[in-house]
């Protein structure tokens, strides 16, 4: 890994981003359409039907057990829809605003691409048996720069909603506008009070998500072992619940709609240029996981209490085998954690895609404004005022009273807009 | 026009509702005329009254009067004359209207009478209904719909008769089916008088045949098809050929002769499949000849003209049109017209004619007369041309001017509209001389040497009227389309006038009618919509002392002595 | 005059919205690892059961006749006009047909139009046409997808036949009730 790492370094700036950017391109795209496959086979399951099941080359059907196995698993779908995308007859419509409509899928690629880069997927053990972060760039202003860069990708939304200059996409343009505002807010202010705690005074500040896992990364029953998700619950909840607004999935894809808006923003796209939206749409969603991982789930620590180097010590200490801390297999069985964890979670958007009913875009407003946000604000004062409490070492009466407190208005919260109701 | 008699009405009561009929109306035609249905099988309004098929038994009552004072005997509960009922029900077609005639068609005993007549009839029957032409316009079918019980009680075996039965050449009797209303009989005796068929044998073996060494072959023996009441008698043209309930009716007039029968074309989809005859009292009641039956068989026979042709090549209608034209504007043209055409296209040829300021002549066709409804005049408009003033005088059988004409060098070109010239006395040598155009709806001699062919459509393609013997102007309608790309008659005839460098006339028949109501003077008030189905009779005055070939049919006496001599 | 019905007011489990979405996604779960309830068609091909209405078909008699004696009634019947007959006549010649007289030259159904209404089978005075249990028509040219004569009796095969009727006609004439 050593010799590795020092033959990146000493390659050249330029090199080293086109392969960077090559890595991306090359992982995202496949992920995207294996995505779409799981997806078209896991809806199918829910539905009682086998799913895709077909397509075969015909030269791949002699190949005894693989074939129908891959056959099976809807595999040669994948390819072959990309294939058509890719192949298909690129239509421009003759009443859109060219340049614009042509912009927009571009659009909707580069933040989906650029937030991956920032994303740690991964660590490995340095020379000084430290963990370093798999990562293309590692920011030390991390979720900042996602923030910044993912909130642009709505942008691809509009421009394709008034690009087509037609009415369908433009009203899905401007819910998806809408919609990504309400829930920018909520999602923002959810995620503060991780890096209030682990940016606690007197320590070094950092926004990086290696930080944050690094702070779920001790060992024992401590507070850092434990992951933010058991003592956040209420920040993981409005995080996650922004998230499905934020990549425009069931039960909030309202810039869609395939019901009441014929798709949408892309109604008027075709071909490849649709494709791009998907896999933009599926990019966000393992960006958003990897960062659900990341900050409130452990990112690459495989349980609770058990980080990543504890793990590779008692691997060796129980084998004994020299290659368990070798720096490669420690990134292989980071990354393979992480992922594992990032595809779980990406089924359980799938579940809940293929569980919920689209809300109603009144409904979305509501839940945006009337209920994440108040929320995501007490939630912010809460762990403000226990960071505090802890900082200042008040003891556990005081934590309590803190707790009883939040739950108290968060009953009043729940209570009171009835009362207002039946008066 | 002769006015009727006044008729001498009598009052009768048909189910409680009193009507004035003629007297000697029997009981069913009282019965329709008060909108009654007293079913029958064996009773024709045209002929005599047979009375075996028993299904028109009614009550019949009569005023009651004291016998002795003959005051009438007033029935105290109703304050009217008391009604002696029959104790017995009566044949409704063999009993006379007579005043203070009380008729119920709808008690108990009457619908009882007519279950058990239609069990009875039932008994032999095959009830091959699927296979039957007659399904669909059978007596025999609809009175067992309403007075059938809907199932049998004969247990037996049922007789078993010939199925296929060649009584002539046209006719074919299926014994089985046959429920002895000897209508077919009397109606070659009577009708046709030609005394062929009659029943042999007895009871259940009753068998209709014809006389031995006879046969069902008269000119009018698929009558006794249309009357018969089951489908006993069948048509072998017709048979099995076509449902009815498929068929569209279309009125129409028989061509064959000047009598000019009225006739139903039956099709589907643009093809003929029989023509029966239509009731008009005042032509042939209900009958016409066997002749007339098969006429629509040119419409799709292999003679038939479907193509415009330029000297035996095929051109475009315009082309074609426009080379007539050509032909017609050199001068000096023979016009020949028909008494096939119909009055319409009479007149845009007598316009033609005029135009052209061409002498226009028709060929006569003669043939014997049989005194019931094939008059020796076989051209059926030929009065026709006489009223549109198309010719004043009796056409010749043969074109022996024409002929001396084109021999003198004298006719530049003929124009034939449906007459074949060569048929006609002409030469071939003659029509080598001078450029023909040819109108005409199937290929002959004459199109065979015609400079141009322009092909038209038969009677049953197209609408118009004829004028009978009678001076009875009678409409046809349209009853199939005609083949694909041939015009209408009369806007090739119109078409035909603007070729030639006249003026632009109506073609379609309101328009047309307007123009010959305004220029003929015996059609002034006619219109064609206003025609009605039985006809509008002409004054013939005008035409009285003309030698007219006809001889005595149906409802015509020739007028002139020399005609009747003929 | 309006009349309101108030909706039951949620409660605090349902307003929290969250258990509910949990409640559904362990039903579409459980969904997820129950067996496929679907047919693959090609290979699986579904039970037809009895009554089923398929492609109109024409059937013979258990003696290999035909039965249709082409009285048009389900030609007249079909509401889409699919069904197309030209009749013809038995000959004479035919010895264990030919007091059946009548039969179709011609029997059509244009499976374009067919709307697999059996009111065709309902109208049959002969039991001849019947819905049978093919119900895939497929073709790849318009002249392909007219079923003709040939074809009808193809795919209708032999059904029992109770009543035998002909057969009956045979036996009278054969009786010879005739005089």
């Amino acid at each position: 890994m050593n010799t590795i790492v020092h033959l990146w370094n000493s390659l050249p700036l330029v090199p080293q981003m086109i392969i960077k950017g090559l890595a991306v391109i090359g992982v995202m795209f496949p992920i995207g359409g294996a995505c779409s496959l799981i997806e078209r086979k896991v809806s199918a399951k829910m539905q009682g039907r086998p799913g895709p099941n077909r397509a075969m080359p015909f030269w791949f059907a002699w190949v005894p057990v693989l074939g129908p196995f891959l056959q099976r698993l809807g595999l040669f779908h994948l390819m072959a829809d990309g294939a058509k995308m890719f192949f298909k007859e690129d239509s421009l419509p003759g009443h859109v605003n060219k340049f614009y409509f042509l912009l927009a899928p571009v659009v909707a690629m580069i933040p989906a691409l650029t937030t991956v880069t920032v994303v740690p997927f991964g660590a490995y053990l340095g020379d000084g048996g430290q963990l370093v972060p798999l990562v293309l760039a590692n920011l030390d202003v991390g979720i900042l720069a996602v923030f910044a860069v993912s909130s642009l990708g709505v942008y691809s939304l509009i421009l394709a909603g008034w690009a087509s200059n037609s009415k369908y996409p433009f009203l899905g343009g401007v819910r998806a506008s809408a919609q990504l505002i309400s829930y920018e807010l909520s999602m923002t202010l959810s995620v503060l009070p991780v890096f209030l705690w682990i940016n606690a005074p007197g320590g070094t500040g950092s926004l990086s998500f290696f930080h944050v896992v690094q702070a779920q990364s001790g060992t024992g029953l401590s507070w850092d072992g434990a992951w933010f998700i058991f003592y956040m619950p209420v920040s993981a909840v409005v995080f996650l619940v922004s998230l499905f607004a934020e990549t425009n999935r069931l039960p909030f894809d309202m810039a869609e709609g395939e019901a009441d808006l014929v798709g949408g923003f892309h109604t008027e796209y075709g071909s490849m240029k649709w494709g791009l939206f998907f896999v933009a749409e599926y990019s966000h969603m393992m960006v958003g996981s990897g960062m659900f991982i990341l900050l409130f789930l452990g990112g690459w620590n495989p349980l609770p209490w058990l980080p990543l180097a504890s793990l590779v010590g008692w691997l060796h200490h129980v084998t004994g085998w020299a290659f368990t801390v070798a720096p490669v297999f420690v990134g292989v069985l980071s990354i393979a954690i992480f992922l594992g964890k990032v595809l779980g979670f990406i089924f359980g958007f799938m579940v809940v895609r293929w569980t919920v009913p689209r809300f109603r875009y009144d409904q979305v407003m509501k839940l945006g404004w009337q209920k994440l946000l108040p929320l995501a604000i007490g939630n912010l004062i809460f762990y403000a005022l226990m960071i505090a409490a802890i900082q200042l070492n008040l003891g556990w009466p005081t934590y309590l009273a803190l707790t009883a407190g939040a739950i108290a208005a968060l009953a009043i919260g729940l209570i009171v807009p009835r009362r207002q109701r039946a008066l | 026009m002769i006015a009727p008699p006044k008729p001498d009405l009598v009052t009768v009561n048909v189910d409680g509702k009193d009507i004035a009929v003629p007297k000697g109306t029997n009981m069913i035609e009282a019965a329709r005329l008060a909108s009654v249905e007293v079913p029958h099988y064996c009773y024709h309004p045209k002929l005599t009254v047979a009375g075996n098929c028993r299904m028109c038994l009614v009550e019949m009552g009569l005023p009651a009067v004291d016998p002795a004072t003959k005051t009438p005997i007033m029935d105290p509960a109703t304050g009217k004359q008391k009604i002696n009922w029959m104790p017995r029900p009566t044949i409704a077609c063999a009993t006379n209207a007579s005043p203070g005639l009380h008729i119920r068609t709808n008690t108990p005993a009457v619908v009882d009478c007519r279950n058990s007549v239609t069990e009875f009839l039932l008994i032999n029957h095959p009830l091959d209904c699927p296979i039957c032409d007659q399904a669909g316009e059978c007596k025999l079918q609809e009175h067992s719909t309403a007075y059938g019980r809907g199932y049998s009680r004969f247990v037996e075996q049922k007789n078993v008769k010939p199925k296929r039965t060649q009584l002539g050449p046209r006719v074919t009797l299926d014994d089985e089916r046959c429920i002895l209303c000897s209508r077919c009989v009397r109606f070659s005796k009577e009708v046709a008088k030609d005394d062929v068929l009659g029943f042999i044998d007895r009871g259940s073996y009753s068998t209709l045949t014809c006389y031995p060494g006879r046969k069902l072959e008269n000119n009018y023996s698929l009558n006794t098809v249309d009357i018969c009441p089951v489908g006993a008698l069948t048509s072998t043209d017709f048979r099995f050929k076509m449902r009815v309930w498929f068929l569209k009716q279309t009125p129409s007039i028989d061509t064959e002769s000047s009598v000019g029968a009225n006739t139903e074309v039956w099709s589907r989809e643009g093809s003929i499949y029989r023509i029966t005859p239509r009731q008009n009292d005042a032509v042939n009641d209900t009958w016409m000849a066997d002749s007339g039956r098969i006429l629509y068989k040119q419409v799709k026979a292999a003679d038939r003209l479907v193509e415009y042709s330029i000297e035996g090549t095929a051109a475009l209608p315009a082309v074609a049109l426009a080379k007539a034209g050509g032909l017609l504007r050199a001068g000096s043209v023979a016009i020949v017209g028909s008494g096939r055409s119909s009055v319409e296209e009479q007149f845009l040829t007598r316009k033609l004619a005029e135009y052209l300021k061409a002498p226009v002549t028709l060929v006569s066709r003669v043939g014997p007369g049989d005194k019931i409804l094939v008059s020796a005049d076989r051209n059926p408009n030929v009065r026709g041309a006489l009223v549109t003033g198309l010719v004043s005088s009796l056409p010749a059988q043969q074109l022996t001017e024409l002929a001396a004409a084109i021999d003198a060098g004298q006719v530049k070109s003929v124009l034939s509209i449906g007459e074949d010239l060569t048929a006609a006395g002409l030469t071939a040598a003659q029509l080598a001389k001078v450029p023909v155009v040819y109108l005409g709806t199937q290929r002959n001699a004459t199109s065979e040497s015609a400079q141009v062919v322009i092909p038209t459509l038969t009677v049953f393609e197209k609408a118009g009227t004829f004028v009978n013997q009678q001076f009875r102007l009678q409409k046809f309608a349209k009853a199939v389309p005609g083949p694909a790309g041939v015009a209408d008659d009369l806007a090739t005839l119109a078409q035909l006038i603007t070729a030639a460098g006249g003026p632009t006339l109506a073609s379609d028949l309101g328009a047309l009618w307007a123009i010959i109501a305004a220029e003929v003077k015996p059609l002034a008030t006619v219109t064609y919509a206003n025609l009605t189905a039985s006809g509008l009779l002409l004054d013939g005055t005008p035409w009285a002392a003309l030698p007219f070939v006809e001889g005595e049919t149906l409802h015509f006496k020739p007028a002139s002595p020399v005609a009747a001599s003929a | 005059m309006p009349y309101v019905i108030e909706r039951k007011p949620l409660t605090l489990l349902e307003r929290l919205y969250i258990p509910q979405i949990i409640a559904g996604m362990r039903v579409t779960l459980k969904h997820f690892v129950s067996p496929n309830v679907t047919m693959e068609y090609p290979e699986q091909r579904p039970a037809i059961p009895a009554g089923y209405r398929g492609v109109p078909t024409l059937v013979m008699d258990p003696n290999g006749r035909e039965k249709c004696v082409s009285c048009q009634l389900c030609e007249f019947v079909c509401p889409p006009k699919a069904i197309r007959i030209t009749p013809g006549e038995i000959p004479a010649d035919q010895p264990d047909r030919a007091h059946v007289e009548k039969g179709p030259k011609a029997f059509d159904i244009d499976m374009l139009r067919c709307i697999y209404c059996g009111l065709c089978q309902e109208v049959c005075p002969e039991e001849a046409i019947f819905l049978q249990n093919q119900y895939s028509m497929t073709g790849f040219t318009r002249a392909e997808m007219v079923n003709d004569k040939a074809r009808l009796y193809e795919l209708g095969g032999t059904l029992p036949d109770e009543h035998f009727k002909w057969d009956k006609k045979k036996a009278a004439a054969e009786h010879g009730n005739a005089h």
